[in-house]
C-alpha cells in the first residue's frame, strides 16, 4: 500500500541528495593551496636563527648618520632668505600695469550688442502673418538602411554559443562603411553660456565631471579569480557532442533521464543553491568567455559618457533614465538598427524618446570607430544594456 | 508521519525545480550604468535656405540666419560655421549626405527652401539627426513642414521653423514667435519717461503702444495674446486699463472712488482680472469680470496682499503678503479662502508669477543687500536663485516655462534699467535687445 509513497521518497531523497552534494564532486579547481614541510637538524635551526640576529646591529649603524647631517644643514638655510628678498621690489612695480586691459574687455561687449538695435518704429501691429502648417510633398529619400537586412558576417564562430537570441538582426553594413571617416574634435560651450552672474543656481548644473572610481551596479561582481584559460573551454562545449565535462564522481545513482542536459542542470542547481545559501556566484556560466574586467567596462562607460550630452533636452527629458539595448559588431562598433528602448523611468513618452534620442546620438557618435573591447571577449559585449541615468550625478 | 515527511520532502524537491528554471536561460548582456553625462550646447549647421525663386534670394538667407540666432540663443545649440562645412545643400530633396556633416559634428542639420512670390512667402524645412542617419519628426510622426504668410512677416516663419526644430530636438515647445510688452524708459531717474513698447521677444518689431505723458506699469498680457492690462497714472492714481493692441484702443476698468488698483493680471480664461486694491491704507486682492466690472474681494486682512498670479488651469492664485511680518508668498483658491504660505527662506519674496507648465513659481528676493529672480516649486521646495545684482525685480516667464525674462537695474544715480532674459536652469543669463531702456516685461504666449 505504501509501495510506492516509498518508492517515491526514496527517489526524491535521492534527487535532493543529490541537489545537495552533487556540487561537490565538481572537478572545480581547489583553491587550497599546498605547502611544503621539511625537517631540519638543531644546527640547521640554529644556523637560521643567527641569520635573523641582524636586525639587532642595525642600531649601531643608525647613529653615526644624525651628526653628519646636522653639521650641513645651516649652511644650506641661509641662502633661500636672501633670494626671497630679491624679487619683492620686482613684483611692486608691475601690478598697475596688468589692470587697464581688464577693464577695457569688459566695456567692448556691451557696445556691439547696443549699436546693431535701433530697428525702424512703425505703425501698429498689422504684421500678422497666417502660417499654415502643411505638410512637405516630398516623402523622405532614404530609410533603406534601417531595414537592410544582409547578414553581415557573424562573429567567430567559436564565440557564437551563447548568442542564440537574435539571429534575425543584420549588422547594419552601411553604418560599418560609414563609421570609417570621423572624427572632428568638438570646440567647448560658447562663451555667453556663463556670463557675468554667479548664483547657487549657476554651480549646481554646471557640474558634470565626477571621479571615475565607481562601478556600474546591475551586473554581478564577475569573478575575477576565475581563469581566463579554464573558462574558454566551458565556452565550446555546448556544440560539441559530449557535454559532460565533469562525470568522474558522480555520487547519486538516480536515473538521469536527460544526459544531454545534465550539465546545464548541475550548473542551474549551484545557481540556486548559490542564491539560497548567500554565496557569490562565482561558477554560473551565464556569459560565457572570460568576463570584461573592471578598467574595460570603465574605458566602454567613459567613452559612452562623454559624447552623453543632455544640455538641449528639455528638463522633464534631461531627468528620465532610459535603458537602451544595442548589438554590437566585431569591431566595437554599435548596430545602429539595433540599439532600443528598453525601458524608462522618471518622465513621460516625449520626454524618454528625446532621452532616448540623446542616449542614441551618444552610442553612435562616439563608437563610430569602434569601442576599445578586448576581441578575445566579444561573446561578453556582443549584446550590451546600457542604462543612461542622469540623476545619480546630480 | 513517515508520509508526510515525505510530501515535504516532495514540494522542498518542486520548489527546487521551480527556482532553477529562470537560471537556464542563455547568456546575459552586458550591463552598464552610464550615469556621467555632458551638458553643453548641441552643435548643427543650418545652410543657407535654397530659393526657389528669382525673388527669394536674400529672404533665404536671411531665414536661415534668424533660424540659427533663435536657436543659438536659447544657449542650448551652438551653430556650426559654414566656413567648416565640407558640402553644401544644393537641392532640398536630395539625400542627405550624413557623412560630410558628421565629419565636421553636426549632430543636427535643418535645411530649407524658400519661394516667394509677390507679396507671399512660402518656407519649407527639414531637420535631420545626423549620427542617426534619420530626418527628426514631430510628435506626430511628420517630417518636413511648411509655412505661408506675407513678405513683411518673414521674420515670424523664421521663428516658426526655429520653434519647430527646437521642439524636435529638445522635446518642448519652443518660444521664438513670441512677443514682450514693456515698459520703455528713457531719461534720468528723476524724470523718467514711461511709455508701453511691444516687440518680438529677440526685440525686433519694436512698437510704442502709449505715449510718455503719464507713468504707465505692470503691463501683463491676456491669455491670447491680443490685449495688455497695465496700470497707469494718467487720472492722477493708479488705474487699470485694458489695451486692444491692434486697434491700440484702451479703456478703463471700473474702479471705486478714492481707492488705487494696481497690479492687474488676467485669468487663463480671460474673462476675470485680479488686481490690488488699495483703500483706507490697507491693500488687498480682488477679482472683477471684465465684461460687468462685478468685483469680489478674495482677501480680507490687514496685512498688504498684492502681486496676485493664477495658475494655469484657473483654480488658484498666488500672491504676495506681509501678513507674518515680512513679504511672503502664498498660495489660496482662486475664489479666495485660506492661504497657504509657500516660501520660508530668508529675506523678503515678492512678484510671484505660476509658470505656464504649472510646476514652479518664479519670484523676485531680496535678501542682504541684493535682489534675485528665483523659482521654487508650489510647496515652497527646490527653490534656486538664478540671479544675483543690486536690482533684480519683475519675472516673467517664456510660453515654454523655460526661461525667464526679467528687469534689472544698475546702481546709482546715473543708473538704469534694462531687460535680461535667463535660462531656469541660472545659464544663459543675457541682456534683451531693447532701443532704450526697459522694465516690467511680460512675455506674450505664443502667436496663433
Amino acid at each position: 500500500m505504501h509501495t510506492g509513497h516509498y518508492i517515491s521518497g526514496a527517489g526524491h531523497l535521492g534527487l535532493i541528495g543529490w541537489l545537495l552534494f552533487g556540487g561537490m564532486f565538481t572537478p572545480e579547481p581547489d583553491p587550497v593551496e599546498m605547502t611544503e614541510v621539511s625537517v631540519i637538524s638543531g644546527a640547521e635551526y640554529d644556523a637560521l636563527v643567527a641569520a635573523q640576529q641582524p636586525p639587532s646591529s642595525s642600531t649601531e649603524v643608525a647613529q653615526p648618520a644624525p651628526p653628519e647631517v646636522s653639521e650641513q644643514t645651516p649652511e644650506v638655510t641661509a641662502e633661500p632668505d636672501t633670494q626671497i628678498e630679491q624679487p619683492e621690489p620686482v613684483q611692486t612695480e608691475t601690478p598697475p600695469e596688468d589692470l587697464p586691459p581688464e577693464v577695457t574687455e569688459l566695456e567692448l561687449p556691451p557696445q556691439t550688442q547696443v549699436d546693431d538695435t535701433p530697428p525702424e518704429m512703425n505703425e501698429p501691429v498689422g504684421d500678422t502673418a497666417v502660417l499654415v502648417p502643411e505638410i512637405a510633398p516630398e516623402a523622405r529619400p532614404r530609410e533603406a538602411p534601417r531595414v537592410a537586412p544582409e547578414p553581415v558576417e557573424q562573429p567567430d564562430p567559436e564565440l557564437r554559443p551563447d548568442l542564440d537570441e537574435q539571429p534575425a538582426v543584420a549588422p547594419d553594413a552601411e553604418a560599418e562603411a560609414e563609421t570609417v571617416v570621423e572624427e572632428p574634435q568638438e570646440a567647448q560651450t560658447p562663451e555667453d553660456s556663463t556670463t557675468e552672474i554667479v548664483t547657487e543656481a549657476d554651480k549646481a548644473p554646471a557640474a558634470s565631471a565626477r571621479p571615475p572610481g565607481r562601478r556600474p551596479t546591475p551586473p554581478p561582481p564577475a569573478p575575477v579569480e576565475v581563469a581566463e584559460a579554464p573558462e574558454e573551454p566551458a565556452e565550446t562545449p555546448a556544440p560539441e557532442p559530449t557535454p559532460e565535462p565533469t562525470p568522474e564522481p558522480d555520487p547519486t545513482p538516480e536515473p538521469a533521464e536527460e544526459p544531454a542536459t545534465s550539465s546545464s542542470t548541475e550548473d542551474a542547481i549551484a545557481d540556486a543553491l548559490s542564491e539560497v545559501l548567500g554565496q557569490p556566484e562565482a561558477t554560473a556560466p551565464a556569459p560565457s568567455g572570460p568576463p570584461l574586467s573592471s578598467g574595460e567596462r570603465e574605458s566602454l562607460r567613459v567613452a559612452v559618457s562623454a559624447c552623453w550630452n543632455i544640455g538641449a533636452l528639455s528638463t522633464e527629458a534631461s531627468r528620465t533614465t532610459v535603458v537602451v539595448g544595442m548589438q554590437m559588431n566585431t569591431d566595437g562598433t554599435p548596430v545602429a538598427s539595433s540599439i532600443r528602448l528598453l525601458s524608462s523611468s522618471g518622465g513621460s513618452d516625449t520626454a524618454a524618446r528625446q532621452a532616448f534620442e540623446a542616449a542614441k546620438r551618444a552610442v553612435i557618435r562616439c563608437g563610430s570607430s569602434g569601442y576599445k573591447l578586448p576581441q578575445e571577449k566579444y561573446s561578453q559585449w556582443q549584446d550590451i544594456e546600457m542604462t543612461f541615468d542622469p540623476m545619480r550625478s546630480r | 508521519m513517515l508520509t508526510r515527511l515525505l510530501g515535504l520532502l516532495a514540494l522542498c524537491a518542486m520548489a527546487a525545480t521551480l527556482a532553477l528554471a529562470p537560471n537556464q536561460s542563455h547568456a546575459q548582456p552586458l550591463r552598464i550604468v552610464i550615469d556621467d553625462p555632458t551638458i553643453e550646447p548641441l552643435p548643427f549647421a543650418v545652410p543657407s535656405f535654397q530659393p526657389e525663386s528669382g525673388e527669394a534670394g536674400q529672404m533665404a538667407v536671411d531665414l536661415a540666419r534668424v533660424v540659427s540666432e533663435d536657436l543659438t540663443g536659447t544657449g542650448l545649440f551652438r551653430e556650426i560655421p559654414a566656413s567648416a562645412y565640407i558640402s553644401t545643400v544644393s537641392d532640398f530633396n536630395a539625400p542627405v549626405e550624413y557623412a560630410d556633416w558628421k565629419a565636421i559634428n553636426a549632430q543636427a542639420l535643418i535645411t530649407g527652401a524658400v519661394n516667394v512670390s509677390g507679396n507671399s512667402v512660402n518656407v519649407k524645412f527639414r531637420v535631420y539627426d545626423v549620427f542617426s542617419g534619420e530626418e527628426l519628426l514631430d510628435g506626430n510622426g511628420q517630417g518636413g513642414l511648411q509655412f505661408s504668410g506675407t513678405v513683411d512677416g518673414w521674420r515670424r516663419m523664421a521663428h516658426k521653423v526655429a520653434d519647430a526644430v527646437y521642439s524636435r530636438i529638445t522635446g518642448e515647445g519652443g518660444y521664438f514667435d513670441s512677443r514682450v510688452v514693456y515698459v520703455s524708459e528713457t531719461g534720468p531717474k528723476d524724470d523718467r519717461q514711461k511709455r508701453l513698447a511691444i516687440m518680438d521677444y529677440d526685440g525686433a518689431n519694436l512698437k510704442y503702444l502709449t505715449e510718455s505723458g503719464s507713468i504707465v506699469l505692470a503691463p501683463r498680457f491676456s491669455p491670447d495674446g491680443n490685449r495688455v492690462l497695465y496700470t497707469s497714472y494718467e487720472s492722477g492714481f493708479p488705474r487699470i486699463y485694458v489695451l486692444d493692441i491692434g486697434s491700440v484702443q484702451r479703456r478703463a476698468l471700473e474702479s471705486a472712488e478714492g481707492s488705487m488698483a494696481f497690479a492687474p493680471r488676467f485669468s487663463p480664461s480671460g474673462q476675470t482680472v485680479v488686481y490690488s486694491l488699495s483703500q483706507g491704507g490697507n491693500t488687498d486682492i480682488f477679482s472683477m469680470d471684465i465684461n460687468s466690472g462685478q468685483s469680489v474681494r478674495l482677501t480680507n486682512t490687514p496685512a498688504i496682499e498684492t502681486a496676485p498670479s493664477f495658475s494655469p488651469d484657473g483654480s488658484k492664485i498666488v500672491f504676495e503678503s506681509d501678513r507674518s511680518g515680512s513679504p511672503q508668498l502664498y498660495v489660496m483658491p482662486a475664489t479666495g479662502g485660506e492661504a497657504t504660505r509657500i516660501s520660508f527662506g530668508e529675506g523678503r519674496y515678492g512678484t510671484p508669477v505660476w509658470s505656464p507648465r504649472g510646476d514652479l513659481v518664479a519670484f523676485t528676493k531680496q535678501n542682504k543687500g541684493r535682489f534675485h529672480i528665483g523659482v521654487m516649486r508650489l510647496d515652497g521646495s527646490e527653490e534656486r536663485l538664478l540671479t544675483a545684482s543690486f536690482l533684480d525685480e519683475g519675472p516673467t516667464w517664456a510660453p515654454n516655462g523655460r526661461v525667464i525674462m526679467f528687469a534689472r537695474e544698475t546702481q546709482g544715480a546715473g543708473g538704469s534699467s534694462s531687460l535680461y532674459s535667463v535660462d531656469i536652469s541660472g545659464r544663459n543669463l543675457k541682456p534683451v535687445r531693447t532701443p532704450e531702456g526697459g522694465s516690467d516685461p511680460s512675455w506674450s504666449p505664443l502667436q496663433k
